[in-house]
């Protein structure tokens, strides 16, 4: 169900340069990063968007009329009413910081990791981001359209067991 | 000389006598990490029945196995796993690479999937397909205890040869990237 006019009248009130729109039943409105924070604890707090349902990003890079670089994706449901509302918010190198919204929803706890595993968005605040899918010491950001598709080398660099060496 | 002996004696040699034994007794590693690993569990069911090869106890203790076979998809992640359970396996040991991903990575082309265990580790047989077939399974197992009876040695000494130890030419050919 789309989130209704007051939720999204409520937050455009509070919050300049948010933008909304819909688009088949799905509603979705734009913050700037810096009132993301705030506007998430309005959203849970007012709204009663109780669950966090997806934390994600899409990397723009080369993307046609894109402005920003990266667009971070939150997906924000209210169990009670059925509402559901995308919260997007754009954000550009260097600066690739936003508060975590482990306080909020500890659910958003593996999403974020996710989200800095692939991109490398850093979370502040958040308890404890470390990769979540690659290994400790890989380097990159695979997602990013700047990785390539087969790496830059990391899945052969390995040492090679022969058969004498049990 | 001829010597007399009775019927039901038969003279062979020690390396064909434990060859002989190690390749009715293959114990298999489940190495199972994707979609082939469901066919290796129906090549260990009833209706494909690997017992009449001699290779059905799967143990999942590398300690107690001699086949390792890879079925399925190998990660970066994963691979570190993968050598340490290798170099946990007692000698003598064998490795089948089932199917397209273990052994060449298959359509997996991506910067996490290993592009075929046999660049780290040593592999004795390769099976074809995605997946492949019992049958095929059952064939590379065949082929193995042919390889075995023909080079088996009771000291181990066929591991030990030149053409063992040779890097692949993948490896050779393939740059490596912040490796010195
Ligand atoms: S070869 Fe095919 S069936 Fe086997 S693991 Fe790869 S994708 Fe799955």
């Amino acid at each position: 169900m789309p989130a209704k006019p007051e939720t999204i009248a409520a937050l455009a009130a509070r919050f300049a340069g948010l933008s909304a729109s819909e688009f088949r039943g799905d509603t979705r409105v734009v913050v700037l990063k810096d009132s993301l924070l705030a506007a998430m604890q309005h959203l849970k707090s007012d709204g009663k968007f109780d669950l966090l349902v997806d934390v994600t990003c899409v990397d723009y890079l080369n993307y046609r009329d894109a402005r920003d670089r990266f667009g971070l994706v939150y997906l924000l449901a209210n169990t009670v009413t059925n509402e559901r509302l995308t919260v997007r918010s754009f954000l550009n190198e260097p600066d690739l910081t936003v508060p975590s919204m482990v306080p909020l929803w500890s659910g958003a706890n593996w999403l974020e990791r996710e989200v800095y595993d692939m991109f490398g968005i850093l979370f502040d605040g958040h308890p404890d981001l470390r990769r979540i899918l690659m290994p400790n010491e890989f380097a990159e950001f695979p997602l990013r359209k700047d990785y390539p598709l087969q790496g830059r080398g990391e899945r052969h660099n390995f040492p090679v067991l022969k058969r004498n060496q049990a | 000389m001829a010597v007399e002996l009775p019927d039901n004696v038969v003279v062979t040699k020690l390396d064909e006598l434990a060859s002989w034994c190690r390749k009715n007794s293959l114990w298999p590693m489940p190495f199972a990490t994707a979609c082939c690993g469901i066919e290796l569990m129906a090549t260990g069911a009833s209706r494909h029945d690997l017992a009449r090869f001699g290779a059905e106890v799967f143990r999942f203790s590398p300690r107690q196995c001699d086949l390792m076979i890879v079925a399925g998809r190998v990660v970066m992640k994963m691979l570190p796993v993968l050598q340490r359970i290798w170099q946990q396996m007692h000698e003598p040991k064998w490795c089948i690479s089932m199917g397209a991903c273990a052994s060449t990575g298959g359509v997996f082309d991506t910067y996490c999937v290993v592009q075929g265990i046999d660049r780290f580790v040593p592999v004795d047989m390769y099976v074809p397909g995605c997946p492949p077939r019992p049958e095929q399974l059952i064939q590379a197992i065949i082929d193995l205890q042919d390889k075995i009876q023909r080079e088996g040695t009771i000291s181990g000494a066929e591991f030990e040869t030149a053409t063992r130890q040779m890097t692949k030419r993948a490896l050779q050919e393939l740059p490596m990237y912040g490796r010195q």
